[in-house]
């Protein structure tokens, strides 16, 4: 009897893992998903967006600690506010001098991005030295909650857990129930048109863009508390958020929070009866099985082309 | 009239620097052709009476700066130390850097820069074993000299390398043993990186707790390099319950795996873990509140007590600032040159044949983790370690083991 609570105890927590894992692609893919999806630019430097948020959190960590050490337990939402409007800043501006000039070369903004993703590398590691650092986060993120004796859920998971579900929430509400939603998906679906209405397309792109790494910067703030902080720390992410955005269908969020859901469980599951690198050799392997038959990813918007 | 008589005074100058510049450099080579014939020096190295060259070769940039920075540090201050005490065979060493990028051709082709080239007397180098493999060949073809010194899986041994870190045995069976007796531990789960450091070093560690200490392997498990999400692992290891998890993570990969055990609520109170890839360099990054209490195995740590450490450590803080820390890699990369320096002087050549002759039986009893010997093998004579963590980022020293012989062929663990 003994046996058997355990092992509820530990299908429990595998499933709240599932869950959890679901969470931090959703979250990581999101910024993508809506720069990828909704404007067709290939951002291979996403992962250096969430090296800002983190960064940034970072900074606001060790301020914190030295100046108003009272702040300990909150600065966090301040860091994940802060993040947002700096990965947005530099998002704005990126899109301003180098993506605004490559709309009509998809192709190349691959190169132009991935190129960029080196440069931020170096500067993040010429700034803030090669190791890595460690941004303390609140004591009360830290830990697991008893909900019984055998059953412990990681705090950090319940929060990524909460900040995805709002941040979706938000980016749901913005892209189908206001005005700049509007503009965004008539820009997308065509763009000639649009501009023939009178939608100033090109403030549209900056202001999606650098909404997109606004969010990446959250990601990378919330991150912070589950992975390592330094130059190189969002190439891990990069490969995950692309297979979860393609497999998701490029241009619908349903598609991302669907394909990011699967992706999470095969992989959580698998792992659980396998050792992690044939795990991910499996997920993979699914994934690919399933673009071979469906090319444009699981939910694709039905636009005549 | 005004330009034709400025044009060529303009020139003239020109024309007679350059003049100057090529017989300069024809003075300095008539000047190395004369130094050949200096008797420390026989092979044509890139040796002066007033000077030597060496090589330095580490990823100042790329993924493995994170790691090699350190070791580029040591090796500096060790070489601004003996030029400060007067150099080697009173000359002073010259360091000439390159930077593998953290790509291993990268590396290969530098090494070949150094050796052909710049033609430097010797090299300190590497990190990755994957940059030491794709360096090896050019080493053994242009009879180089490398010291290398991050502690690795074993199974090589070359003319043409010192290895200042640890081989696996060394780092591997007295830990094993110790945690056995201490802590009565029977059950293990090994956990790793999947190359083949890790795959390695899990091989060696599972016959020892097999066949040597009579325990189970309950669980083994490699995840990709970079795998941040480590939920599913931490259940299945409460559902297993090792006496010990014998972990080796490196990488980004290190820090998301010890946050998300200590979120996950499996602390140094529920669960006793013994690592092998967690140094001071490491806990910078992962913070050691999340890791407080659990062990690794190292030969260095930087809070070792004897007067050696103190002077390393403070030299070291000195000239990259007080809140530097020192792992254990960076102290074996910190021997290399002192290494060298007792060769040469005991060979009384920078020859690479005589320096690797008279390598074996040098000693180095001012090395800041205490003793060394550089044995036949061209491994060393070390002690082992175990520290435990603290929340400040530093270790506890709570063993020490004899000085252990350097086998990185290891019959029986393969």
């Amino acid at each position: 009897m003994e046996w058997l609570s355990e092992f509820g105890a530990i299908a429990a927590m595998q499933g709240f893992n599932g869950l959890s894992v679901f969470c931090v692609l959703l979250l990581m893919a999101l910024g993508l998903a809506i720069i990828f999806g909704q404007m067709g630019v290939i951002n291979m430097a996403h992962g250096e967006f969430l090296t800002i948020g983190a960064y940034t959190t970072y900074l606001l960590s060790s301020l914190v600690q030295t100046w108003c050490p009272w702040m300990q337990p909150y600065y966090f939402f301040f860091a994940i506010a802060l993040s947002f409007v700096v990965a947005g800043a530099v998002g704005w501006v990126v899109e301003w001098v180098m993506i605004s000039r490559l709309y009509h070369r998809p192709l190349d903004t691959l190169l132009a991005t991935w190129g960029l993703s080196l440069v931020m590398q170096q500067a993040f590691r010429s700034i803030f030295g090669a190791r890595e650092v460690s941004a303390n986060p609140p004591e009360w993120l830290m830990g697991a909650v008893n909900l019984t004796d055998a059953i412990e859920i990681p705090r950090n998971g319940l929060f990524v857990m909460g900040l995805t579900v709002l941040m979706t929430g938000g980016i749901f509400l913005m892209l189908y129930r206001t005005r700049w939603g509007l503009h965004v998906r008539a820009t997308v679906q065509n763009r000639i048109m649009s501009r023939a209405v009178g939608i100033n397309t090109r403030k549209v792109d900056r202001m999606t863009f650098a909404l997109g790494c606004g969010v990446a910067g959250v990601a990378g703030a919330a991150f912070t508390t589950i992975g390592s902080t330094g130059p190189t720390a969002g190439s891990l992410y990069i490969v995950d958020t692309f297979l979860v955005v393609v497999f998701g269908g490029a241009a619908s969020l349903f598609g991302t929070i669907a394909s990011a859901f699967a992706i999470a469980q095969t992989q959580s599951l698998s792992e659980f009866f396998m050792s992690g690198s044939m795990a991910k050799v499996l997920t993979l392997s699914i994934v690919i099985l399933i673009l071979l038959m469906r090319p444009q990813g699981l939910f694709s918007s039905k636009v005549r082309k | 009239m005004d330009s034709r008589l400025t044009g060529p005074t303009r020139f003239f100058p020109r024309r007679l620097a350059l003049g100057a510049a090529a017989l300069s450099l024809i003075a300095a080579s008539v000047f190395s052709q004369m130094t050949l014939a200096d008797d420390a020096n026989t092979t044509g190295l890139a040796v002066t009476p007033t000077e030597v060259t060496v090589g330095q070769l580490h990823s100042a940039t790329g993924t493995m700066a994170i790691s090699e920075t350190g070791s580029i540090q040591a090796e500096r201050l060790a070489i601004d130390q003996i030029n400060a005490s007067g150099g080697i065979l009173g000359r002073q060493i010259k360091i000439i850097q390159e930077d593998g990028a953290s790509d291993w051709p990268t590396f290969a082709e530098k090494a070949r820069k150094l050796l052909v080239n710049d033609k430097v007397a010797t090299v300190f180098g590497c990190w990755t074993s994957a940059s030491r493999k794709a360096v090896l060949p050019v080493f053994e073809k242009e009879n180089g000299l490398l010291y290398y010194p991050t502690f690795y899986e074993g199974l090589e041994q070359s003319k043409n390398v010192i290895y200042t870190g640890q081989e696996a045995t060394q780092q591997i069976l007295a830990s094993l043993d110790w945690i056995a007796k201490t802590k009565g531990a029977k059950t293990f789960y090994l956990i790793g990186s999947d190359y083949i450091w890790p795959r390695t070093s899990m091989k060696i560690a599972r016959k020892h707790i097999e066949n040597v200490l009579h325990g189970t392997v309950v669980g083994e498990d490699y995840y990709p390099l970079g795998n941040t999400q480590f939920g599913s692992l931490i259940n299945k290891v409460k559902l297993k319950k090792p006496d010990v998890v014998f972990a080796a993570v490196v990488g980004g990969s290190n820090v998301a795996f010890y946050k998300q055990l200590k979120a996950a609520g499996v602390d140094s109170t529920k669960q006793t873990l013994l690592t092998l890839s967690v140094t001071e360099d490491e806990l910078l990054g992962i913070g050691g509140e999340n890791m407080k209490g659990f062990y690794a195995s190292m030969k260095y740590f930087q809070s070792l007590d004897n007067p050696n450490n103190k002077a390393f450590v403070e030299a070291f803080k000195a000239k990259y600032g007080k809140d530097s820390v020192m792992g254990d890699v960076t102290q074996a990369a910190y021997l290399g040159p002192w290494l060298w320096k007792a060769a040469v002087e005991k060979a009384g050549s920078f020859d690479v044949d005589k320096v690797v002759a008279a390598s074996p039986g040098i000693e180095l009893k001012t090395a800041p983790e205490g003793y060394v010997k550089i044995h036949e093998n061209h491994h060393l004579w070390s002690k082992t370690r175990i520290g435990e963590v603290q929340a400040d980022g530093q270790f506890k020293v709570v063993y020490e083991s004899d000085l252990i012989e350097p086998n990185p062929f290891p019959k029986g663990y393969q």
